[in-house]
């Protein structure tokens, strides 16, 4: 028997590193019930649920995240259709200009988010472009693509040729044979694609705060109302994101483990 | 006509990465070479005087950057290897329950996070304001707005992304190589020197990367947690570009910061050897 003492320090550690990781969450679902009097909501003052039915009161704030709900979901499209294009068309096919395209993929992923902001701001500036809802997209559709590419490429490469061979021998055509066979197999790769899109454009700050004009997101509006004081809508909002999120996730993973065993 | 299908399915992402990131970032290096202002417009003069002018004024931020992210990294290779050995080799079937653990804060955004820890450090706030309370603590006691709060801010945000290629590559060791080692006497420790760790050095080198760089360019951090003591080169890009509407500097300052942090990357990638790049990049 090896280890003992040394895997049960370790065992201990990993559970101290989660519950470092977990402690701001705590902290943001505990101050969504804090019945706060003065400005700033960093005492405990009581428990409340007013904050919750009192949710949209802020109207600044209701419109931010219903902006970043709107780009999220049409960047998320945008992407996921031209990256799981371009992830075929890479993962698939030898061509000329396939070491460039590797090349902006890396390019696409390793950019700071700064300086990505930064130049098409000036793109947007020299083109004299106004700044608003549809800039975010261009940028948020940017930097998902690249992602996208990534998990469908990894599908891809996986995927048995001889079964799309079949398919046009039984007499499909190449719609049918991508619709039928293909899509159905890079399915997974296209939704894992899909949901890492959506998660980076509904958090994305950094980008955003440059190409956003007047157009306020959420992450935006937060960092604006940082000095005047985070009301406690903003943590009953980011309270019920997490929560949707987790249930997501583990109704994802619990569906896949049943596949899996049946 | 099939020769022409990986053309054609590619073209439509070819145009947007063309047009949005290689444009602009060509269209940033043309203006980091012009003088003049919003008002009476920029003329293209080719000067480098933006560069010498951004790096002589923002050379600070620059290092300070350079040495918070360079901090931060460290830190979380410290604390994050013990996890990702032990849940890739040890945690059995309980694996993904503790990955799915180690995500969790990715479900809350980025910039609610790091205000929560605001919260938690504030001076009157639930931990440092009981103990005060308590006389644990003297009553002028801060961390807020202060380098101590502004790298653990860092290390707290990009922990996960050290933790997982580190655990990629060490779930991808062969048992029977770390049997092997034993049965040719070598110790626990010789064992972890000499194979587990050679071995797990790809997926070191994916979460540096991973980390460094977003670390260093990172400006919600210092924004959120420092004072004005801890300005960083991304809050310093910010300003120049959208309050001070300073493009010329900004775009210099930019171009500075992806030149620093790919020639980092670059030398980096030379002393460990380029294989662990491609590797790394192919992923």
């Amino acid at each position: 028997m090896r280890g003992g003492l040394g895997d049960r320090v370790l065992y201990i550690y990993t559970w101290l590193i989660i519950g470092w990781l977990s402690l701001p969450i705590a902290v943001m679902i505990l101050f969504g019930f804090n019945d706060k009097q003065s400005k700033s909501n960093t005492s405990w003052q009581g428990f409340t649920f007013k904050w919750y039915h009192q949710l949209f009161a802020i109207d600044g704030l209701t419109t931010a995240l219903v902006n970043s709900l709107l780009i999220a979901l049409i960047s998320t499209v945008l992407a996921t259709v031209l990256g799981t294009l371009l992830g075929l068309a890479v993962g698939r096919y030898r061509f000329r200009g396939k070491g460039v395209t590797d090349f902006l993929i890396f390019a696409a992923i390793s950019t700071p988010e700064l300086v990505m902001g930064a130049s098409l701001l000036s793109l947007f500036v020299s083109g004299n472009a106004p700044r608003g809802h549809i800039t975010i997209i261009i940028a948020h559709t940017l930097f998902s693509l690249a992602f996208v590419v990534v998990t469908v490429r990894a599908r891809v490469v996986g995927l048995d040729p001889s079964l799309e061979e079949a398919a046009r021998d039984l007499g499909a055509g190449t719609w049918t044979t991508f619709r039928l066979v293909t899509l159905p197999s890079i399915m997974p790769g296209v939704a894992a694609g899909a949901m890492l899109a959506f998660a980076l454009s509904i958090d994305d700050y950094v980008v955003t705060s440059f190409v956003n004009g007047s157009t306020q997101t959420f992450p935006l509006w937060i960092i604006g109302a940082v000095k005047v004081g985070i009301p406690p809508q903003v943590n009953v909002m980011g309270t019920l994101i997490f929560g949707i999120g987790v249930l997501l996730a583990v109704v994802n993973a619990v569906s896949a483990r049943r596949k899996t065993t049946h | 006509m099939r020769r022409w299908t990986p053309y054609w399915l590619a073209l439509p992402a070819w145009l947007w990465l063309a047009i949005f990131l290689v444009v602009p970032i060509a269209a940033m290096a043309s203006v980091s070479l012009t003088t003049g202002n919003l008002i009476d417009g920029f003329a293209q003069t080719f000067s480098v005087s933006n560069y010498s002018d951004a790096i002589a004024k923002y050379s600070t931020q620059f290092l300070r950057s350079l040495l918070y992210g360079g901090i931060a990294t460290v830190i979380m290779l410290v604390l994050g290897y013990p996890v990702a050995y032990w849940i890739a080799f040890k945690a059995g079937h309980r694996k993904s329950m503790f990955l799915f653990l180690l995500l969790l804060p990715f479900f809350v955004s980025f910039v609610l996070r790091t205000i929560s820890w605001g919260f938690l450090l504030a001076d009157d706030g639930i931990l440092f304001g009981t103990l005060k309370g308590w006389g644990v603590l003297p009553e002028d006691f801060h961390v807020l707005a202060t380098t101590v709060a502004v790298i653990g801010g860092l290390v707290y945000n990009f922990l996960p992304f050290m933790i997982l290629p580190i655990y990629v590559a060490l779930e991808r060791v062969n048992p029977t190589v770390i049997e092997a080692a034993y049965d040719l006497y070598a110790s626990r420790f010789a064992t972890f020197r000499r194979v587990v760790l050679p071995l797990s050095l790809p997926g070191v080198f994916a979460g540096v990367l991973m980390t460094f760089v977003p670390a260093t360019a990172d400006p919600i951090n210092a924004q959120v947690l420092g004072g004005t003591g801890n300005t960083m080169i991304g809050n310093i890009v910010q300003t120049e570009y959208l309050v001070n509407n300073n493009y010329p500097t900004a775009s210099a300052i930019s171009f500075t910061l992806m030149a620093v942090l790919l020639i980092g990357i670059f030398i980096y990638a030379r002393a460990l050897g380029t294989e662990n790049v491609l590797e790394a990049a192919a992923r």
